[in-house]
């Protein structure tokens, strides 16, 4: 289906296989990607799957839903690129997608 | 609109300022303790005295009867058994009256996630312990949106990550300190000479408090919390106040004590009262000394017994299960999983209290609007629907980071990677020194429907050979 890019802070890349209908935490977690906590289970209750998608991309993925503002707007780090990537459903649309990892997940 | 309740509020709001900028504060709280003691003396007021009884065992008891407000619960060892009971019997569970009023009880980890998501309908207001404080600080934990936010985000730079990675060299200082001063020939209260002792430093850290005078801050956070009208606890409202009345005062003095010395050139440091100083949106928030008080307090009780019970549960943890211990040394990267698995084996805090803001079905049940509920967080970090062998200590246990011991939404724990930095540090500086470490006899649990603790524990060490002591250093998870 093709696959999505983790960027963590430091500039590493991690490539992923993107599976449909998989979140973007479950796709990071389920890989070891690091910086990607997902602690809530992917229920938008704990922030820490904070990702920041590229500026290429935004129009494609869509800004954040009320329910995401509400946790990722803690971070210090939000950016009007910020998501929760519990959230955001892996979809064959998405093949090719980069997203960057804040310094830190809350 | 201008109704008479909105000019009430606005009056009300204009009068506590008023009050807030010309009335020192800790006379405003010693005036409050008075009149408090005035009520009771005059009969008007009762607070409320615990006694402790043997605890029948869940099943002997009906279950419209079950009241888990109990204040003696964890001492007998009956929190699990009756929660595993309403999990599976009533997982939404009234009691009608309860020394507190009456209560609803959340026991499922799903359940308990969703209401805790839930701002709009479980409101955190006026405060989260089950009963009555004291008196009403301002804190934002017991407040909801769009307030809380603000307000939240005024002090969370002090524990952010990034502030952390600035602590962290100054944490493990004190822990080595600590830890090399420690007894190896006898048994000893690790409660007081490790867990009280390195929570203690850490927060006069954060405050950047008198060192020597560290031990105030864990005194007004223990006598605040176990207030018995809010959390079933045994201090003395002659005692609160006064607790309270010193707490403003330092505090206070803290504030101009620092805002002098920055103004003669000292450096700014990491601590809360300088990022309040340097932010925007807080550096006059002396002006607004109850919101002062109320946040500093929060931190200082947020970052006490929790931290404290989970340094203490970690060792207990590992004597009741002792393979884990053996697997631990085997391989110390397991250091920050453990450290989630502890703190959801101990969940230091047993529950929040959220209000219902307006009548809702939930769990087949009819929840009124004004309707107190209680997470119950202590039972859904040992419900089997999520944690497999919910009941034991597994350091490598997959899901050890869903645990909701820091809550879920809004009001998630802010100094949660505080925690768990201070754990890992620990435990890195545990592993280097000491081959066991042994609980002797029972630990003594305290009396709290709220604070899942342990008033005292004792412990016997033994040391590594000394050629055998290398630094054990892990990498954390994407927090510090």
């Amino acid at each position: 289906m093709g696959t999505i890019t983790f960027v963590e802070h430091d500039g590493t890349p991690h490539q992923v296989e993107l599976e449909d209908g998989t979140s973007l935490m479950e796709l990071a977690t389920n890989n070891g990607v690091p910086g990607i906590d997902g602690d809530c289970g992917g229920e938008a209750s704990c922030g820490t799957c904070h990702v920041m998608v590229d500026d290429a991309w935004i129009a494609t993925t869509g800004t954040r839903t009320e329910l995401e503002s509400q946790m990722v707007e803690m971070s210090p780090e939000c950016g009007p690129n910020s998501r929760l990537a519990c959230q955001l459903r892996a979809t064959p649309a998405l093949d090719g997608l980069t997203v960057h990892l804040p310094e830190f997940q809350m | 609109m201008t109704s008479n309740s909105s000019l009430f509020q606005r009056t009300k709001v204009r009068v506590t300022d008023t009050v807030q900028a010309t009335v020192p504060t800790d006379r405003v709280i010693q005036g409050v303790g008075l009149a408090q003691k005035a009520k009771r003396l005059a009969g008007l007021e009762t607070p409320l005295v615990f006694t402790e009884e043997p605890i029948p065992d869940p099943a002997d008891v009906p279950l419209e009867e079950i009241d888990v407000s109990n204040p003696f619960m964890n001492r007998q060892g009956q929190w699990y058994p009756y929660f595993a009971r309403l999990r599976e019997e009533a997982p939404v569970h009234y009691q009608p009256k309860s020394p507190f009023g009456p209560f609803w009880s959340i026991t499922r980890y799903a359940d308990i996630q969703a209401v805790d998501s839930n701002a709009e309908v479980f409101s955190a207001e006026p405060f989260i312990v089950l009963g009555p404080p004291p008196f009403n600080a301002e804190m934002f934990i017991a407040m909801d949106p769009p307030k809380h936010d603000v307000q939240r985000r005024a002090v969370q730079g002090v524990v952010a990550p990034k502030n952390l990675k600035e602590m962290e060299s100054l944490i493990r200082e004190r822990v080595q300190d600590v830890l090399d001063n420690l007894p190896t020939d006898r048994p000893f209260d690790w409660v007081e000479r490790v867990s009280k002792e390195i929570t203690g430093r850490m927060l006069a850290t954060l405050l950047d408090f008198p060192f020597e005078q560290r031990h105030k801050l864990t005194y007004w956070s223990d006598t605040i919390s176990g207030s018995a009208d809010a959390t079933g606890g045994t201090t003395h409202q002659d005692e609160l106040f006064p607790a309270a009345v010193d707490l403003a005062r330092n505090f206070t003095a803290l504030w101009h004590d620092k805002a002098a010395r920055r103004a003669a050139g000292e450096p700014d440091g990491f601590d809360l009262i300088t990022l309040m100083q340097t932010s925007e949106d807080t550096k006059d928030l002396i002006k607004k000394p109850f919101e002062f008080l109320g946040n500093l307090t929060l931190l200082i009780v947020g970052g006490n017994d929790t931290t404290r019970n989970s340094m203490s549960g970690g060792v207990l943890a590992l004597n009741r299960f002792p393979d884990e211990f053996e697997k631990l040394k085997a391989d110390p990267k397991l250091i920050p999983n453990m450290v989630s698995e502890i703190i959801r084996w101990q969940t230091p805090l047993a529950y929040m209290r959220r209000v219902a803001k307006k009548d809702v079905y939930f769990g087949g049940q009819f929840i009124r609007k004004g309707d107190v509920v209680l997470m119950w967080y202590v039972s859904g970090n040992r419900d089997e629907r999520k944690f497999e062998n919910a009941d034991d200590f597994v350091i490598d246990r997959k899901n050890a980071r869903n645990h909701m011991s820091f809550g879920f939404g809004v009001h998630r724990c802010m100094g949660n990677r505080l925690a768990e930095m201070q754990l890992r540090i620990l435990w890195e500086e545990l592993l280097e020194r000491f081959d066991r470490i042994d609980v002797v006899g029972e630990p003594g649990y305290v009396q709290s429907n709220f604070v899942k603790g342990y008033s005292d524990m004792q412990v016997q060490l033994t040391p590594k050979p000394v050629r055998e002591q290398t630094p054990v250093r892990v990498e954390a998870t994407s927090g510090a």
